[in-house]
């Protein structure tokens, strides 16, 4: 008796990763999935274009190749949620420009230090013997603080409402502490405003306000803080269904499901896939947070889009003290940069066209001498058309 | 090319291979040179030569350190030509300030390591810089093998092989990861940093037909694949389920958004070898504690010439390509 006892105490201690993810990328389910979609898009009128905003359900998408497993009348449109191929030159520029200041470390997260403004990337500025380092949680920035105290620590904070509240606690706990080193250049942005921005504003490059985005894959953790409630409008407001779904394979084919009912039953709802973590109204500290330090600055520019109203964040005036762009504000360029005139990226992100009928596709535009936002990481459609090209 | 040497360009991918052929092959451009082996073959077949230098952070890490990384590194280079290493030089550039204590350690396990390939340095060489011009120490070493089996090369895959990999991959390259500043993994990892001398002469023993062999250092096993795509004008085919990899550098890539393919691997290498052959070769692997965990995990085709392609289990597939960049986390 002990012995059974025993094993399956183990059995629980020895619970692997392999237990939580295995069941959303199971094969059978995947190809399940499949069968039902195929089954559902036959009644489908029209052929439907479903945008994911989020990177990281693209890179899903192409990481498990569901393309391929879709019907004919089903298409993905790659939307713009990746926080650094949004990034606009300007902005860049202010990181390259901090990061030259000799007193200054400059810390940002992950890839943000490959993307190239017009005087390089981060990664360039390092080369050249500016301290820029990558980090993987807005809190490690404390310890460097501390280490080196004769420095200007500038966070160049980064990302969608998801990261938003890591940058926010970080400045809560600088503030608290009173720690003087620490300064913060913000770059949040936020989901719904550039989905209003694909769907209902003029392009000026082709002088339309046409869009194909017939319905939207919503990321499900930026729903874990914001809740699902932001794009309540969508279906009301614009006629587009909204599905939040998870990152995992089964998730993102579930969600595509959901969809295609939706248009066969006549349906235009919001609808939450990743159940398991997404309510209605999110995590309300978190928003608290955002609350307390942060304001919607009136105009973001978004590389490839251009300048979305209310689409970004800022410190709000009473921290003045920690905002970079303010502590730094005479040597911090004002100046715009025009995205270049040939760049169809907004047209791409509207899904009126696609990456290889740009003239300056896999020419002047190409990976690793991007134009525009599509061109940038891995997760733009462009990169993926330029990577991946005839398995697409 | 970048007007800056940046961090990117010394990857095992793509900038690395830019760097290497615009720069390097252009000056020193020779027959022997241009079929960039592990490496090279000479004195008529008889004799592989091969250098490699060594700078890690941290110095002593979970598994090993830099002195049994500079013995492995070289050794396994010669190995990968079917060759037992002899003899190797070491050169040693230290900053001013260094401890001694560590230095001797890091001598110790180069003297054990040297053992365990039955080679010997020979001759070498020792520098000290002012404090700052470089990161601790840097060690340099270079070894001559006499090849046992001669022939293998990565330039002559064809549709009679199939590829094996020796153990689980990514090891090294998560690992250090881990261990590295500005992320702070708790993690039991070990890297996978081990001679590989031994596994490859039970292979040419056993009489296994081996068509080529790699060990997945930098850029990991989705470089080597690349590399062997192009240089035999063939297409990989990978079963991607097939490939071996260990819950904890499984946890890793998920977190930090890294693919195992792409990470470094100092004790697994890649094999080609003749299909009839396969199962032996998988039998002499199994015998060694180091690669008792040696699959096959893909077939060559003429599909898409020159790529990689991974072919998932519900089948759809995708390319697996030469990794490109500094390795970073992805934010979202």
């Amino acid at each position: 008796m002990m012995t059974t006892v025993k094993t399956e105490v183990s059995k629980v201690s020895e619970l692997q990763l392999k237990d939580l993810y295995d069941g959303f990328r199971n094969p059978e389910v995947i190809q399940g999935f499949a069968k039902l979609i195929k089954e559902e898009a036959k009644k489908l009128p029209r052929p439907i274009n479903i945008m994911e905003v989020c990177g990281g359900h693209t890179h899903s998408i192409m990481k498990f190749g569901l393309p391929q497993l879709m019907p004919e009348n089903i298409n993905f449109i790659h939307g713009p949620g990746c926080p650094v191929c949004i990034m606009p030159k300007e902005r860049i520029d202010h990181a390259y420009i901090l990061a030259e200041q000799e007193d200054s470390i400059l810390v940002t997260l992950g890839d943000m230090i490959k993307v190239p403004g017009s005087k390089g990337s981060l990664q360039d500025a390092r080369a050249k013997g500016a301290d820029v380092r990558f980090i993987y949680s807005p809190l490690d920035t404390l310890k460097i603080a501390e280490e080196n105290p004769e420095k200007k620590i500038i966070f160049f904070a980064i990302g969608f409402e998801t990261t938003t509240p890591m940058t926010t606690a970080l400045i809560d706990i600088v503030l608290k502490r009173q720690i003087k080193n620490i300064f913060f250049h913000i770059n949040h942005v936020t989901v719904p405003e550039v989905m209003v921005e694909l769907i209902d504003s003029r392009d000026e490059h082709v002088d339309s306000y046409n869009n194909r985005i017939d319905a939207f894959l919503g990321p499900s953790h930026v729903s874990v803080i914001t809740g699902s409630k932001i794009y309540e409008k969508f279906p009301k407001k614009y006629n587009r269904p909204v599905v939040v779904a998870g990152f995992e394979p089964v998730d993102v084919m579930e969600a595509i499901l959901m969809i295609v009912r939706q248009f066969n039953e006549g349906r235009c709802e919001l609808e939450i896939e990743y159940k398991r973590l997404v309510s209605r109204d999110g995590n309300l500290k978190a928003q608290a947070l955002i609350e307390n330090y942060f304001e919607k600055a009136s105009l973001f520019k978004w590389r490839g889009l251009g300048n979305v109203p209310q689409s970004g964040y800022k410190l709000r005036q009473k921290y003045s003290d920690i905002d970079a762009e303010k502590v730094y504000a005479d040597i911090l360029p004002k100046e715009e940069i025009e995205d270049h005139k040939l760049c169809i990226c907004g047209d791409i992100l509207r899904g009126m066209a696609k990456p290889n009928e740009c003239t300056i596709f896999g020419t002047a535009c190409k990976p690793s001498t991007p134009l525009g936002s599509c061109m940038v990481s891995s997760e733009g459609a462009c990169a993926a058309y330029y990577k991946y090209g005839n398995l697409i | 090319m970048n007007k800056q040497i940046t961090l990117a360009m010394g990857n095992g991918g793509e900038e690395n291979n830019e760097l290497i052929t615009k720069i390097f092959y252009k000056a020193f451009k020779n027959e022997i040179l241009e079929k960039s082996e592990d490496a090279a073959v000479i004195h008529g077949g008889e004799l592989a030569f091969s250098t490699d230098s060594f700078t890690v952070s941290p110095l002593f890490f979970p598994g090993g350190d830099i002195g049994k990384l500079a013995i492995c590194g070289t050794c396994n280079d010669l190995a990968m030509m079917g060759a037992k290493p002899k003899y190797l030089t070491c050169s040693v550039i230290i900053e001013e300030g260094f401890s001694t204590r560590e230095l001797e350690k890091i001598v110790r396990s180069m003297k054990n390591e040297l053992e365990v390939n039955g080679a010997i340095v020979v001759s070498g060489d020792t520098k000290v810089v002012p404090r700052g011009s470089i990161d601790k120490i840097f060690i340099n070493t270079t070894g001559i093998g006499e090849i046992q089996k001669k022939g293998i090369s990565s330039n002559a895959i064809s549709e009679d092989d199939v590829i094996l990999v020796s153990r689980d991959l990514g090891r090294h390259g998560a690992a250090i990861f881990a261990a590295r500043e500005g992320i702070e993994l708790s993690s039991s990892l070990t890297s996978d940093c081990a001679s590989l001398t031994h596994q490859v002469q039970a292979l040419i023993e056993a009489g296994v037909n081996i068509t080529a062999l790699r060990d997945a250092t930098r850029g990991g096993v989705g470089a080597v694949l690349n590399e062997w795509a192009k240089q035999s004008n063939i297409c990989i085919e990978v079963d991607e389920e097939s490939i071996p990899v260990s819950q904890e550098v499984y946890g890793i890539c998920e977190m930090l958004g890294f693919e195992a393919v792409n990470l470094a691997n100092e004790g697994a290498f890649v094999l080609a070898i003749k299909k009839e052959d396969a199962e032996k070769a998988l039998e002499v692997l199994h015998s060694f504690e180091n690669s008792s965990n040696a699959v096959k995990i893909a077939n060559v085709s003429q599909q898409y010439v020159g790529k990689v392609i991974l072919l998932s289990s519900y089948g759809t597939k995708r390319f697996l390509d030469t990794p490109t960049g500094e390795l970073l986390p992805r934010i979202c």
